[in-house]
């Protein structure tokens, strides 16, 4: 094979070391989907161990194991069995009466999924112009205050209103990714501090609007916001008894345009060139400047559909400062373990939404506490973000230099 | 001490980039190891360094086999290795740098700068090479920063010592001292290996030359044999040294720079005042030695840098702040020197890279979508005219070697009409047979009335390229001189000799 980059190490040799944030960001986006998948797999192996260590009945069992090691064994079944079973309950199928009220903890894994999908969304399509957005939490935070306020101060026939609250959650993601994406490309400020920062001001500047008739509820002290006119508010999917709403249409749609945007579009091409190789797309006449702004404009919409998403549909009898719940920095896991692909995206973001439904079922069911889902999730990105511990653990052979 | 190398053999997935290759390198001798880039030269040398394990095969030192688990067992065994890219710090002084790794303690732990001094001095007296312990080494030349990787190796009783590709950064005259160097340690009975794809050089310096190419030993050859023979050997078949071209014609305004000027962050001048003109159908050739302004001048030309002072103009067109897009615009076409960094982007396919500054608007891109089959069938007939060696173009650029790369970046800078074109270093890292083609694709382009501008640091190249000839050394234009100038008053001039000061004037 003559057009096969020929003795790798020289190559190596001959290059200065690419900065560390962009060789561990080419790493995760290009990562291979075995990996994504074994480290799930691993993650649900580790969270079995937890779950063993942590049961009374496989403590109790363990001392007398070499005499009756079924009794170990069933404890270790049992505590093991029962508290994947109760995530599945919880996340896809639970036995009732009727069929729609057996699937109900798959929508409700659906509405939890929704904003995963979107935020997960922004941060990927960040990622692949080699940006860490760490802002999607700010960015959400601002678009549910902006869709929060025009879902309940404006008040505007069927259909436009909700489009229009829509767009103000989206257009405030968007100017809140917008601003680190300026300053970015303005002054060099490195965008993961900007985010950070960012997320802070939004938190409290949402926790003050909160507190002021921009937002709060007349005539309470609590820090609640007005609930959302019924003509701003995302219709229920399948019926009132299930809580998927229009926003998860809208986050397929999403999915659907990032992946145009990204594998077809002409702009698409260029985000791609400068989170490959910003020097070489800024000597091909790439403003690489102008692509870190729009990506973040683009990156904090889709965060804002999130955060609108929220409001507008799955809790519009108002909002505290909490209806961000941590959604912002699941986005990045889910953005890891989708490896910034949209495809990716959709799946890592239904798999952490019935985490999601079904970490509170577990806790329920079998008394295991709601962080083993926590505990899950961190180890599949820790999974992810070290491929050779996977590889080591699989037995798989480290791809060669030139081919990764 | 006497080093051996038996059967060593290295692969990388299904290529060999070794096959059970042979080497003996005698006390007191300089042995060549001669091979383009990508043969194996280094990956060898990475072998016997210890920053890689062989697939087979084993390393002698007088007679006894070793086993390197990393550089640190390579160097106790006395093997030292001065890189390409030197492995200095710029801020600390020449004695820090020689005993950095492996310090003099006194005491619990006390720096004993004194006996690194000491060291420093008594290896640079034995060898003749004037060096201050207590200088920053980032204020040294170039060549002389090279002496302190020779004293780190030596410092640490190296006795055999390997300089992979040790002259790209040196001029001729330094190039001239290092060989003498080279001499002096091989006379004090130390083993050299000496990496190189520079013929000359090798006839120069070698006493055994062996040849490598695509992982094997090629050959071995005395001292005495002519370039011809040693090129053959290298590309394993007969090449075209030079490059046949008819007189220039030169016509029209072509590229006009007028006192341009470059600044660092600083303040510092890297462009300082530069004049020229390259009128269409002629090539100008920069010549000097790297890091002279050259860069930050090509930079300046297609818009990535904004002078500080001066103008850069193209026929009727004032290119001068236009920014790089509005620059290839105005029918610019640029190979940068470094194709890796600058040129291609790795993970792209060489279709997407073959039009990467076409991402704005027709004929590749309709509302806002890239034209897929329009691309494919385009970047298939651009890989076909420039032979570019891939079974598919949708390869991902960085699997390909150097040479393809290179074709792929000439092939898209050629692929518009041009009014200008600026190539630099278009063929460093380039095999023979590749280097032969992008030449003639240049004279080509100024055969078809276009102004070239031709920026190298290799002297060959320049002599064969072009029909005038710009020597720069620290920001400015040392001269401009005609084709048939000697290498020895070129030599001269890229160490800052004016023209009238040079014989030849």
């Amino acid at each position: 094979m003559s057009d096969v980059q020929t003795p790798v190490r020289e190559q190596a040799h001959q290059e200065p070391p690419p900065d560390r944030a962009g060789a561990v960001l080419r790493a995760v986006t290009q990562g291979r989907v075995t990996t994504s998948l074994l480290a799930v797999l691993m993650a649900f192996v580790l969270g079995a161990l937890l779950v063993c260590l942590t049961d009374d009945r496989v403590a109790a069992a363990a001392p007398y194991f070499l005499r009756r090691p079924g009794d170990l064994l069933a404890a270790v079944g049992q505590a093991v069995g029962g508290a994947y079973l109760a995530l599945f309950q919880g996340a896809v199928w639970a036995p009732r009466d009727t069929f729609a009220a057996s699937i109900r903890p798959l929508t409700d894994s659906l509405m939890f999924a929704t904003p995963l999908i979107t935020a997960g969304l922004g941060v990927a399509l960040a990622f692949r112009v080699g940006m860490f957005n760490i802002g999607a939490r700010g960015q959400i935070l601002v678009a549910a205050a902006c869709a929060g306020w025009a879902s309940s101060s404006l008040h505007l026939p069927v259909g436009v209103h909700v489009a229009v609250a829509l767009a103000a959650g989206l257009a405030g993601g968007a100017l809140w990714g917008g601003i680190a994406g300026l300053l970015k490309a303005r002054t060099g400020a490195h965008e993961v501090i900007v985010t950070i920062m960012l997320n802070y001001v939004a938190f409290y500047l949402v926790s003050l609007l909160l507190r002021t008739p921009v937002l709060q509820v007349e005539g309470s002290a609590n820090p609640r916001s007005r609930p959302a006119d019924a003509t701003a508010v995302l219709p229920p999917l399948f019926g009132d008894a299930h809580t998927t709403h229009a926003g998860f249409v809208l986050a397929l749609l999403a999915v659907a345009g990032v992946w145009w945007l990204l594998d077809r579009s002409a702009l698409g091409f260029r985000f791609r060139a400068v989170g490959l190789n910003p020097r070489a797309a800024r000597v091909a006449g790439i403003d690489v400047e102008r692509v870190y702004l729009v990506v973040m404009v683009l990156a904090g919409a889709l965060a804002g559909l999130a955060g609108a998403g929220q409001v507008l549909g799955t809790v519009t009898t108002g909002f505290g400062v909490s209806i961000e719940a941590g959604i912002g920095f699941e986005a990045i896991t889910v953005a890891l373990l989708g490896r910034s692909r949209p495809l990716g995206v959709l799946l890592a973001g239904l798999l952490f939404g019935a985490f999601k439904a079904g970490g509170f079922a577990m806790q329920s069911m079998q008394a295991i506490p709601v962080d083993l889902v926590l505990v899950l999730q961190s180890l599949i990105v820790l999974f992810i973000a070290a491929p050779p511990l996977v590889r080591a653990l699989f037995r798989i052979p480290a791809p060669a230099r030139g081919q990764e | 001490m006497k080093l051996e190398l038996r059967g060593i053999t290295k692969r990388f997935g299904t290529l060999v980039a070794n096959d059970a290759i042979d080497l003996v390198v005698e006390p007191g001798q300089i042995h060549c190891l001669l091979g383009e880039n990508g043969a194996g030269k280094s990956t060898l040398m990475n072998v016997l360094y210890g920053l890689l394990r062989a697939d087979a095969g084993q390393i002698l030192l007088d007679g006894a086999p070793q086993h390197f688990d990393g550089p640190g067992d390579a160097m106790r065994a006395g093997i030292g290795m001065v890189h390409q890219h030197f492995m200095l710090v710029p801020v600390l002084t020449v004695a820090e740098n020689v005993v950095l790794g492996d310090e003099d303690v006194r005491g619990p732990g006390w720096l004993d700068m004194r006996t690194a001094r000491r060291r420093v001095r008594e290896i640079s007296e034995r060898f003749g090479f004037d060096l201050d312990p207590d200088a920053l080494v980032g204020d040294l030349p170039v060549g002389v920063q090279q002496r302190v990787e020779i004293v780190k190796a030596l410092a640490r009783d190296a006795r055999v010592l390997v300089l992979d590709e040790p002259t790209a950064v040196l001029t001729p005259q330094e190039t001239d001292e290092l060989m003498a160097t080279m001499r002096r340690l091989a006379d004090a009975g130390t083993a050299l290996v000496f990496i190189t794809h520079k013929l000359r050089e090798v006839r120069e310096v070698a006493d055994r030359i062996t040849v490598i190419r695509h992982g094997r030993v090629a050959g071995a050859a005395e001292p005495g044999t002519t370039t011809r023979e040693l090129a053959r050997l290298m590309v394993g078949r007969d090449v075209t040294l030079t490059v046949d071209r008819p007189p220039a014609r030169p016509r029209g305004d072509g590229l006009r720079v007028d006192g341009l000027t470059v600044r660092d962050a600083s303040g510092r001048a890297l462009v300082d005042d530069v004049t020229l003109q390259v009128r269409g159908g002629e090539v100008l050739g920069i010549a000097g030695v790297q890091g002279n302004g050259q860069t930050e001048l090509v930079e300046a030309i297609t818009g990535l840098r904004a002078p500080s002072a001066g103008t850069v103009r193209l026929g009727d067109d004032d290119l001068t702040r236009a920014g790089v897009r509005a620059v290839l615009a105005a029918g610019v076409g640029h190979v940068p020197e470094d194709r890796t960094h600058d040129g291609l982007v790795g993970e792209f396919s060489i279709a997407e890279n073959l039009v990467l500054d076409r991402s704005f608007g027709p004929p590749f891109v309709r509302r806002g979508e890239v034209r897929r089959a329009h691309l494919a069938e385009f970047a298939r007939q651009r890989v076909d005219e420039f032979d570019v060696r891939t079974s598919s173009i949708r390869t991902q650029v960085r699997r390909l070697s150097g040479g393809n790369q290179q074709k792929v970046v000439i092939a898209r800078e050629l692929a518009r009409p041009l009014r200008l074109l600026v190539a630099a270093q278009p063929t460093r890292g380039v095999d023979v047979g590749s280097i032969e083609f992008i030449h003639r694709r240049i004279v080509e382009t100024r055969d078809a009335g276009t102004p070239v501008v031709v920026v190298s640091t290799e002297i060959d190249e320049v002599l064969g390229l072009a029909d005038r000839i710009a020597v720069m050394y620290r920001g400015r234009v040392v001269g401009v001189v005609p084709a048939g100038t000697s290498r020895e008053v070129l030599g001269l001039m890229m160490a800052g000799t004016p023209i009238e000061e040079t014989d030849a004037a």
